[in-house]
């Protein structure tokens, strides 16, 4: 069921961006999403940014997320969750190099990600991805905890220019990391999958899909493509975990038969 | 070692679980993936004469002892599905596995369109649902709530599709499920799937409104177990054909307690929220072990026991 919570603060990332702060903690890990109901609006499917105080980021693209701009502190939103299946460390986490890959609003489990990765004394190093400057996300809240963070715009304005999958490339041959956590738009997971694989390296990506039951049952979640087919985003997702070639380990979700 | 095998007419089931329509028959993909986790029979997600995008979210909530829902008949159209369902039949053969489809329409002359486009794609069976109960303000009234409606679509879907048997989907609320399931069968329905899920609302009440961008839905789940289970004794005493008992159904347990009800085979859904996909393989094993605990060789051994008066000496929970 939902529960309401109430917005207690508002950051503002970018001119269409927010962060929702919300009166309470939400048991959740990183890559868990919740399920974000407006009554009389719609209710539609969010990464969990931060735990304690539950926090959301959210970019106003359509009715929902603009409905969600116009909340002001002390006003309620609903909550069911946390769903899914989220990011798994690696065992033995101090001396781990875990690479964190964020194209665009990726950004938000990530940042989540790399502070309890950090806390369990694993080395993160970040790269972050978007089309202009105006694009980059929460840079200082990895810098926080990150040990390097590369930026890359599209466009050249702010860090290297060109796409995160090059800096990713160059950051696999200097210094492999023991796993890739990446979370982005659907074409740059794929360029990062395909690099893992070249690699034989393990890799988790979050995958968005399109939610309506949240459940598991109605099926519209499913993601269909070379590598997964009959599999639900928000159950057996959202994260895709692949253990890479030197594990026959079985933790994986179902891959393609 | 109990045998598990299962007959609908001429389907042979490995096991009496069959996946209810609604839960994960959205693809292929999904279809097998029930298959591979010990689903007897398949049944796809139910089909119209036109694509349907459904319901505004949510959709569906788990309200503590049960679930509610209104997708809304979310579907590609029967032409699509047909494609879809060719390709899921290949791929659910080679586990051995029936695959049956699910139609539903607006009139009946639209039902005997939309079966004759399904059976284009050669389903083991197809089931005839005339009783979902999201889309009363399209479709008035669902064809299940008289016996006229509901052996009028049966007799028009039988006409089209001779050679496919028609498994009719009936509601639980309704005067009287019996009288229905007795219209259906002289009309011609082959098998009856009972039930469709219960009409009730939701409320949160500290939105002060219904969950539901619907408003209403349909109850599935452990509250509809006891609904279920009288309607199908009810039915298993109208009628001779075949009953896909499904309703709650969540444990082997369950399981047992639908046959002794009277039914054939078990339509398994909403469980999957509860237990997983593995669920509906979980429950088969489960019910074997309640059959052999209690001396059962077979699901005949059961079928129907609660609708017989108590034998003067009850089966022996482990005594021999």
């Amino acid at each position: 069921m939902y529960r309401p919570y109430t917005v207690v603060d508002i950051r503002t990332e970018n001119e269409r961006t927010k962060s929702l702060v919300l009166d309470g903690s939400l048991d959740a890990e990183p890559g868990q999403f919740v399920m974000v109901w407006l009554p009389g609006v719609d209710a539609r499917p969010f990464s969990v940014a931060g735990d304690a105080p539950l926090t959301l980021m959210v970019v106003a693209v359509g009715p929902f997320s603009r409905a969600l701009h116009d909340l002001h502190r002390g006003d309620s939103l609903w909550i069911r969750g946390a769903l899914g299946h989220g990011f798994r460390f690696p065992e033995r986490m101090p001396g781990k190099r875990l690479l964190l890959v964020a194209g665009g609003y990726g950004v938000a489990p990530l940042q989540f990600l790399a502070r309890r990765a950090v806390e369990a004394g694993a080395r993160v190093d970040v790269a972050i991805g978007a089309r202009t400057r105006t694009e980059v996300l929460l840079s200082d809240a990895f810098e926080r905890v990150a040990a390097d963070v590369w930026v890359t715009t599209e466009d050249g304005s702010a860090g290297e220019r060109g796409r995160v999958t090059v800096a990713v490339e160059r950051v696999v041959a200097d210094r492999r990391p023991d796993v890739i956590y990446g979370c982005g738009p659907i074409p740059m997971l794929q360029a990062l999958e395909a690099i893992c694989k070249r690699a034989g390296l393990p890799y988790q990506l979050s995958w968005e899909a399109r939610m309506r039951c949240g459940m598991g049952l109605c099926g519209a979640c499913e993601v269909h493509d070379s590598t997964r087919e009959g599999w639900l985003a928000c159950t057996d997702g959202p994260v895709y975990i692949d253990e890479g070639v030197l594990s026959e380990s079985s933790g994986s979700p179902e891959v393609k038969a | 070692m109990p045998d598990l095998a299962c007959e609908l007419l001429n389907l042979r089931l490995r096991s009496p679980v069959v996946l209810a329509s609604g839960i994960l028959g959205t693809s292929a993909a999904l279809l097998e993936r029930a298959a591979r986790a010990g689903a007897g029979a398949v049944t796809a997600k139910s089909c119209g004469p036109e694509p349907r995008p459904g319901h505004p979210n949510p959709v569906a909530v788990d309200w503590g002892h049960g679930v509610i829902n209104a997708i809304g008949l979310s579907n590609p159209g029967a032409m699509e599905e047909a494609t879809l369902l060719s390709d899921a039949r290949v791929r659910l053969a080679r586990l051995g596995v029936p695959l049956i489809a699910s139609i539903f329409a607006g009139t009946v002359a639209e039902f005997a369109i939309v079966a004759q486009t399904i059976a284009r794609a050669s389903p083991a069976a197809i089931e005839v649902n005339i009783s979902c109960p999201n889309v009363g303000d399209e479709f008035g009234t669902p064809f299940a709530a008289t016996e006229e409606s509901a052996a009028a679509v049966t007799a028009a879907v039988k006409r089209v599709v001779a050679d496919i048997p028609i498994a009719v989907k009936l509601a639980p609320n309704v005067a009287s499920i019996g009288r229905i399931a007795s219209a259906v069968v002289a009309a011609g329905a082959d098998m009856i799937t009972a039930v469709n899920t219960m009409p009730g609302m939701v409320i949160d009440a500290d939105a002060g409104q219904p969950v539901l961008a619907n408003r209403v839905g349909g109850i599935s789940g452990p509250a509809l177990k006891p609904i279920a289970l009288r309607c199908v004794a009810e039915i298993a005493q109208a009628v001779n054909v075949p009953i896909i008992g499904t309703g709650g159904v969540c444990t082997g347990r369950d399981a047992a307690e639908m046959i002794m009800a009277g039914a054939t085979a078990v339509g398994v859904g909403t469980a999957v929220w509860y237990r997983g996909v593995e669920a509906l393989g979980q429950i088969v094993g489960e019910l074997d072990s309640f059959l052999r605990e209690r001396g059962y060789r077979t699901l005949a051994d059961i079928r129907g026991l609660a609708l017989r008066p108590p034998a003067a000496r009850l089966p022996g929970l482990g005594n021999s």
